[in-house]
């Protein structure tokens, strides 16, 4: 459970963010949309802490954020982060694993506990055999996957995601939300993403927080926050809105006029 | 690889310009063997254990292959603070090694600071910020040198070019207990220095306490550059090579490459020392020239692979 009451964040002088609140309950995927710079991944950094607030407070799980030691947040939020590269040739495995760092001892080698929800991880993000190929070598929409696996691998009930559909084929993309929302409604995980695609985002958050130059623009239900209106006044397009005729969720469409 | 370092003191404590059997030793040879050769082999073997190990954890905390205490400077900071021990402090034995850590911690530090910029770290920008710091700190050194008379002009430009012929047993005990301290405490951050190897940002948002980890390990590796460079001077690319080749034949964790890397880099150094004492005998060539003749072309290699 997460709770942000009026926090504001400036880069400099510059205001990122500006008293933003809102609150993801157990068991709730909330979607965050906006245009670029909007300050989409300065909010997802601030609910780990790693973006220092002006004001207002965070809580996860009732303690505040700002209280508590990187390993504490570590076990209790897990960050999928955009993309970055490293010069090192790093197995998947060895990355995955890298997840379960808050979860041992410096020193130590993992457990089989860690092992183990490595393994689990890379299942589900469809990864198997994929323990010994080397981050390098492996496609974008491949390592996203990764990265992905590393979060679930933490066991962490808070999932912060930056853009994980970014780089992946269609049957990824619902893959990939299709396995957030699993953890959400069985395993009573919360979780924020961060996502362009519309269709998705109505399609499998229980609430939306739009986002346009650091202020809330809306919040509520995807049927609530992807109005015409609302669209038009923060992405600047127009828009055709109608049902999915087969999932039945909202569909929107881009009128390219 | 314990089995292989053996091998190579031995055999490195057999061969030199006068070659000693174990089994036949004439009083004379005795003493070559026990008051000059094996300090000296020794002594090689904590300097290049020092380096590697140095070299590895950079890397890692720097995100850099090409990280290297020789490059970044920061042996160079280690040679000013010995030189600076050197001339001004009456010839101490321990001012040096003392001087020496200080000078390599500033020198990290300065590199450090000149590298960051608001967009993080790149490859390049570190590499500069080193040659920058490198050049500067030699000029200081050079100048200091004016001090120096003839004779001790010398042997110190031997020393700066890397120069293991200065083995004292008590400089033998400095470079071990250095050794020793910085690669356990090296080793007890190898989980973390895994994930910083990956990015800062993942390592802070997986738990590590990113400032922690970078104070000890340029603590650490200051220790031992420290240490190294006050015993035998500016060795160079043992640091880059090590690790390396340890990365190639077991992967990318610290926790087998920070400990391999110590021991690969004794057998290293002993090895090149031992190529540095007998090429040319009785004459001997510096180290610190040979490593450098390996490891230049292995620098450019790995420049243009990245």
């Amino acid at each position: 459970m997460i709770e942000v009451r009026e926090i504001s964040v400036y880069y400099g002088a510059k205001s990122v963010l500006d008293r933003v609140s809102f609150h993801v309950a157990d068991a709730a995927l909330l979607a965050v949309v906006g245009p670029n710079g909007a300050g989409k991944t300065t909010l997802l950094r601030a609910l780990n802490g790693t973006v220092r607030t002006a004001s207002g407070a965070i809580k996860v799980n009732g303690e505040d954020v700002a209280a508590m030691t990187r390993r504490e947040v570590a076990t209790a939020v897990a960050v999928v982060a955009q993309e970055n590269e490293t010069r090192f040739p790093i197995t998947v495995l060895e990355f995955v694993l890298s997840g379960r760092f808050a979860n041992g001892g410096a020193f130590g080698w993992e457990s089989e506990a860690d092992i183990e929800a490595a393994y689990a991880a890379m299942r589900d993000c469809d990864l198997d055999r994929f323990e010994s190929r080397v981050m390098n070598e492996l496609s974008g929409g491949e390592r996203q996957r990764v990265v992905l696996a590393r979060a679930l691998a933490t066991q962490a009930k808070i999932l912060l995601l930056d853009e994980p559909t970014a780089n992946l084929d269609l049957a990824h993309q619902a893959m990939m939300f299709r396995l957030i929302r699993k953890r959400c409604d069985e395993d009573g995980y919360s979780a924020v993403v961060i996502a362009h695609d519309l269709n998705l985002v109505a399609q499998f958050a229980d609430e939306i927080l739009m986002l346009t130059n650091g202020n809330v623009a809306a919040h509520g239900r995807p049927r609530d926050v992807l109005t015409k209106t609302n669209i038009r006044d923060v992405f600047g397009v127009d828009v055709m809105l109608d049902e999915n005729p087969s999932s039945g969720a909202l569909r929107v469409t881009h009128i390219f006029n | 690889m314990v089995a292989l370092l053996g091998v190579v003191l031995t055999v490195a404590a057999m061969l030199g310009a006068e070659s000693v059997s174990f089994f036949e030793m004439t009083e004379q040879q005795r003493s070559i063997l026990f008051d000059i050769r094996l300090p000296r082999i020794l002594l090689g073997a904590c300097v290049g254990a020092s380096l590697a190990v140095a070299g590895a954890g950079l890397q890692s905390l720097l995100r850099n292959p090409l990280a290297e205490p020789y490059l970044l400077g920061v042996s160079n900071g280690a040679a000013l603070g010995t030189m600076l021990a050197f001339v001004f402090v009456a010839d101490s034995e321990f001012a040096r090694p003392v001087m020496a850590f200080a000078g390599a911690g500033l020198a990290t530090v300065a590199v450090y600071r000149m590298a960051q910029s608001r967009a993080g770290m790149n490859v390049e920008r570190l590499v500069l910020s080193g040659v920058i710091v490198t050049t500067f700190l030699s000029s200081v050194i050079v100048m200091l040198t004016t001090l120096l008379d003839a004779a001790k002009l010398r042997s110190f430009t031997f020393w700066l070019l890397g120069d293991l012929s200065q083995a004292t047993t008590n400089g033998v005990w400095i470079s071990l207990i250095a050794v020793v301290i910085g690669t356990i405490v090296l080793t007890s951050q190898a989980r973390a220095l895994n994930l910083m190897m990956i990015g800062e940002r993942d390592a802070v948002d997986f738990g590590v306490e990113v400032g922690r980890v970078r104070m000890l390990t340029f603590g650490a590796a200051s220790l031992v550059v420290g240490a190294a460079v006050a015993a035998s001077g500016s060795v160079g690319y043992v640091g880059l090579i090590v690790p390396h080749l340890i990365r190639l034949s077991v992967g990318s964790d610290n926790r087998l490459v920070v400990p391999l890397s110590a021991i690969a880099g004794a057998i290293f150094v002993v090895f090149a020392d031992t190529i540095a004492r007998t090429a040319i005998a009785p004459r001997e060539l510096p180290v610190g020239a040979i490593t450098a003749l390996i490891g230049a072309p292995l620098f450019i290699y790995l420049l243009r692979k990245g």
